[in-house]
């Protein structure tokens, strides 16, 4: 298993990525603290759809997603990028108005 | 003993790529190191003599050849000082960002005829891209050291290299563009022959992309008349007001790195890379194998200092833009200027897909293979 | 398919590896995996994006292993020197005092443990059981980098860039299905389209206004 690298060690890694980064939503009081959680989300995908690429094979052995993988790997990058943005534009008004950034004080549309 | 010779191949075959590659990083690295080394003096010399002076005589004999070594020498026995309101893992972490960055990308630059750490298929690519990261060096460094001068330095250069690095990837494009391949060692071989060949007379826009992409190239790497992050007038120095001993020289090896790195890329795209440009074969196959390797590594190492020394050369030659000037450059002349030379590059590719004079490399007496392949899988 | 070339010692160990690939895979991983647990943990926001950097440089390192060197570069040049310039951006216009940290208490950070573990425990084990079809295949070094060339093509569909196979949990057919007639192109035109009205969009929305309350 140690020298063995198969598509589940890459899988596991990328289960490891996508539970901080879901960790790392729920626990931070920084929203860009937020915001990077979903970025590491993000990036336990890519990483899920370039191990497949690699890895998958249909019943003949023959490759299956070799290029889809990676080609919705670089759609998923551009779109982290266009929802980062979005988000960081947020949390920009939010500070203007609020003058913080800690999410616990988000709370004028509570109950 | 042929069985303790074939005992040691078979035990250490299965670790022969990872010896070759720390062989490889090491003269890689040591490259660098020398580089800086050169650069440094050649600045020195090069600013003495615009400004109608000297420079170092002293040490080394008369052109003060060693006058680096000893500054080298006594950076490394300073004092290391830390401010207290410093991060201190930031500001430690900083300079070996900006390093890394800087290194990575030699890794795919070919000096010679398949002389080159990795072949990258994608070599140019790449190269733009670690490039990319060396920002977070400086940003690092700027945040790090906990005063307000490196805090702006950082900032200013952190929005300038990034809107540069966009007509920059543009005008790369152009010559790849031409070319059909990412790959720097196959560019390289597509220029073999007279000077003609080379990709800056193969057609106008070209031409102009190699001037727009080297002062794109001087601005991504800080350079006057853009280093407004290191403006000793304004800002003490920038993000490295802080640093002093050996992280200022790893920040420098960084910089004067990454200064050749982006020379050598011109050189490959549009200056013909290792090819001398006067002999109408390529050397590393018609003369014996490695001296034609020599000499093609020293042609690619004569080109690519003189593209640095040409940036020495501005730097002490214009004055310094204003931030607001530098951003207006980027996006109001340089980045149209880069997208029209694109759409140009692109129309003569329909127009003349073989070039308008039958000048390109031809299959003779000096390469049995006939042309080298244009696209590759 | 066959599993890779086993050497004639047998055994498990790190010297019956046919290459370095394993080394690199726990090294690029460790640093991933390490970084990613280290954003977790980390208190102060920018400490907390140089870890996010770290992990980001991993997850290239790991696709540049993988064969994948275009997405590789891709991560590098737009996630890293980009999207998180932009984040660390905007820690810095939003920090509010040098080096602020803002904690959550000792009961928060226990049932977070908890439910981070359970849910990798969860992902886990549904990787164990999972029987995808052929044995997965080892790592070697006979698989050759995917070139740009191919990823082109397939962009423009050429049907020639990778063979067609049978997808698996599709009606089953005898010959292979045909892929797409579409190719990659008009997605990539779109979503380059829609990058360029979102950061337009998000430009207007984060300039610079009056503050409520507050004098200019």
């Amino acid at each position: 298993m140690i020298a063995d690298i198969s598509l589940n060690h890459y899988l596991l890694l990328g289960a490891l990525l996508f539970v901080c980064g879901a960790v790392s939503m729920a626990t931070k009081r920084n929203a860009i603290g937020v915001l990077i959680g979903v970025e590491l989300v993000l990036n336990a995908a890519n990483i899920n759809f370039v191990a497949l690429a690699r890895f998958a094979r249909d019943a003949q052995g023959n490759p299956v997603f070799e290029v889809e993988g990676q080609i919705f790997a670089l759609f998923i990058i551009v779109l982290a990028a266009a929802e980062a943005a979005i988000a960081l534009a947020i949390v920009l008004n939010f500070y203007n108005n609020h003058m913080t950034v800690d999410v616990d004080t988000a709370e004028e549309l509570k109950g | 003993m042929s069985a303790f010779f074939s005992w040691l191949s078979e035990s250490w075959s299965y670790y022969w790529p990872a010896i070759i590659a720390v062989i490889a990083a090491f003269l890689l690295i040591t490259f660098m190191l020398l580089g800086a080394i050169f650069s440094v003096w050649l600045e020195r010399k090069v600013s003495a003599r615009i400004q109608d002076r000297l420079g170092p005589t002293r040490v080394g004999g008369k052109f003060g050849w060693l006058q680096t070594l000893a500054d080298g020498l006594k950076l490394l026995v300073k004092e290391d000082i830390i401010p207290t309101s410093a991060d201190h893992l930031l500001f430690r972490f900083g300079p070996y960002i900006a390093l890394v960055g800087s290194f990575l990308a030699f890794v795919a630059l070919p000096f010679g005829d398949n002389v080159v750490a990795e072949n990258l298929n994608i070599a140019v690519f790449y190269m733009l891209a670690v490039m990319s990261t060396e920002i977070f060096g400086v940003i690092l460094a700027g945040y790090g050291s906990g005063s307000k001068w490196a805090l702006f330095g950082a900032m200013r250069e952190a929005a300038q290299v990034v809107s540069y690095e966009v007509p920059m990837a543009i005008c790369v494009l152009i010559p790849v563009i031409v070319a059909g391949t990412m790959n720097l060692t196959t560019i390289g071989r597509q220029q073999t022959g007279m000077f003609w060949n080379w990709y800056l007379f193969h057609d106008p826009f070209t031409f102009c992309a190699f001037w727009t992409y080297f002062t794109c190239a001087t601005a991504s790497c800080k350079r006057a008349p853009f280093d407004l992050a290191e403006a000793e007038s304004e800002l003490v120095a920038g993000f490295h007001t802080e640093y002093s001993g050996f992280r200022w020289l790893i920040l420098f090896m960084a910089e004067y790195g990454s200064m050749f790195a982006v020379s050598g890329i011109a050189t490959l795209l549009f200056l013909g890379g290792w090819n001398l440009g006067i002999l109408p074969f390529e050397l590393s196959e018609t003369w014996l194998g490695w001296v034609g390797n020599l000499i093609n590594v020293v042609v690619f190492l004569v080109k690519g200092f003189l593209l640095v020394f040409v940036m020495m050369w501005v730097r002490w030659t214009l004055p310094r833009l204003r931030i607001d000037q530098v951003m207006m450059t980027c996006l109001k002349y340089l980045l149209p200027i880069s997208c029209a030379l694109m759409l140009g590059v692109s129309v003569w590719q329909l127009i003349f897909p073989g070039g308008v004079l039958p000048l390109g490399p031809r299959p003779g007496w000096w390469n049995a293979a006939g042309a080298p392949a244009m696209v590759g899988h | 398919m066959a599993p890779g070339r086993l050497s004639p010692g047998g055994g498990m160990g790190l010297m019956d590896a046919e290459s370095i690939q394993p080394i690199l895979f726990w090294i690029l991983a460790g640093v991933t995996g390490g970084c990613a647990i280290a954003v977790v943990l980390a208190q102060n926001i920018v400490r907390c994006a140089v870890w996010l950097l770290l992990t980001l440089g991993g997850t290239s390192g790991i696709f540049f292993l993988l064969g994948a060197d275009f997405v590789g570069a891709a991560q590098l040049l737009i996630y890293v020197g980009g999207t998180l310039v932009l984040v660390v951006f905007g820690v810095m216009l939003t920090a509010q005092g040098p080096f602020i940290t803002m904690k959550i208490g000792p009961a928060e950070w226990a049932v977070a443990t908890t439910v981070g573990l359970l849910l990798y425990a969860v992902l886990a084990a549904s990787l164990w059981t999972w029987q995808a079809g052929p044995p997965n295949e080892r790592m070697d070094d006979s698989h050759h980098s995917l070139s740009s060339t191919v990823l082109g093509e397939a962009l423009l569909n050429v049907d020639k860039a990778t063979p067609r196979s049978n997808l698996a949990g599709m009606p089953d057919s005898a010959q292979a299905r045909p892929r797409k007639q579409m190719g990659y192109l008009l997605p990539f035109e779109i979503v380059s389209v829609h990058l360029l009205v979102v950061l337009i969009g998000a430009a207007y929305l984060a300039r610079a206004k009056r503050r409520r309350g507050v004098a200019i």
